[in-house]
């Protein structure tokens, strides 16, 4: 039987939507390890003021700042794609375009993105 | 023009693993690839094994991934192609040899789908009709060849293999839309499963490989709003 690798997925020569769709899930997956993290630290509050004080200091170093305008970037991507695939969804016959709906997703999230990322990088570097 | 064609090349017999032939040939850019296989197999190494019947795009026959993309080697020129040319089998498959692929799942999956015209009713005098409008409802879907291609570029079937597959569900469609066919019920309670159209994630990688340009993905996107609206 076949075997799946993991470099199968970025070896093949799909379209635009073979990289939407990875780009979807490691969006994806990005934004849980981000949710599982943030539902510890929020937690930490039960032990009290010094505990949760301490560990929302951790935000504030650099690495984590560039974390947070990875994850918007990924939190927006995410939302776009996922409205596209809403779209073809519960209109198939959207689907005759289905090149140029994975193009303009890209567009869409350049174009919400690079601001906020600007803005946000502004307070960093 | 000369090209290499770098062949993925396996025997079961022979070899451990797969291991990559490389074949240098002189050739004219409006060769097809089939060409240069065929020119490979006749005059410089008669053991190489591929699939190929019409050589005409019809049969889809000689299915193959093509500089990582499934292709016909039949409908491709070399001088769309680049001077280095990878070529592999299928991927999902089992590899026979070389670029010989056992389809005999996919096949076994294509038949469990029914593909043919199911009646109850009672047969009329002469033929059933049908009106053009109704006829051009699956008209995309009865030209598919089942080369292959859309199921074996399909990320959701490499990675699980119980997957009925784009192809099955492109001539599921065939039959499903067609007005004369009485087998809704039966067809739809095969789809309608967690190994049927549902684990199709709607990436075109079908609709990209598909040498009939059919809208594949469309077709599972028409039977998944069939089954959610259980109207067809």
């Amino acid at each position: 039987m076949f075997k799946v690798r993991y470099r199968d997925y970025l070896t093949y020569r799909g379209g635009p939507g073979h990289w939407s769709w990875i780009l979807h899930r490691v969006t994806g997956i990005g934004v849980f390890l981000f949710l599982l993290i943030h539902i510890v630290d929020i937690s930490l509050i039960g032990w009290g003021p010094n505990i949760f004080n301490k560990l929302l200091f951790l935000y504030r170093y650099p690495a984590f700042r560039f974390g947070e305008v990875a994850l918007v970037g990924a939190v927006v991507y995410h939302a776009i794609n996922g409205i596209r695939i809403c779209i073809i969804d519960f209109w198939p016959e959207t689907m005759a375009a289905h090149r140029k709906m994975s193009y303009a997703v890209g567009i869409a999230f350049l174009v919400v993105f690079i601001p906020t990322a600007i803005y946000m990088l502004s307070f960093i570097l | 023009m000369q090209v290499t064609l770098k062949i993925q090349r396996y025997n079961p017999e022979k070899d451990k693993a797969p291991w990559w032939g490389e074949y240098k040939i002189e050739a004219e850019p409006t060769d097809r690839l089939l060409d240069a296989l065929n020119y490979v197999k006749w005059h410089l190494d008669g053991t190489l094994t591929y699939r190929r019947s019409c050589a005409h795009g019809i049969c889809g026959s000689d299915a193959m991934q093509i500089n990582g993309a499934n292709r016909l080697a039949c409908k491709v020129l070399l001088r769309n192609l680049g001077q280095v040319i990878t070529v592999e089998p299928l991927r999902g498959y089992k590899v026979i040899k070389d670029l010989l692929v056992d389809m005999d799942a996919f096949l076994a999956r294509y038949r469990s789908m029914k593909p043919f015209l199911i009646t109850h009713s009672p047969q009329p005098e002469k033929e059933r009709l049908q009106s053009p409008e109704d006829r051009e409802r699956f008209d995309d879907t009865t030209k598919c060849i089942l080369c292959g291609c859309c199921t074996s570029g399909c990320p959701s079937f490499w990675a699980n293999g119980e997957y009925v597959g784009p192809a099955a569900i492109v001539n599921a469609h065939r039959f499903l839309f067609d007005s004369r066919d009485e087998g809704t019920v039966e067809r739809i309670e095969l789809l309608n499963t967690v190994d049927g159209v549902w684990r199709c994630r709607t990436i075109f990688n079908c609709v990209e490989a598909c040498p009939r340009e059919i809208n594949v993905t469309r077709a599972i996107g028409e039977v998944k709003k069939a089954i959610l609206m259980q109207k067809v």
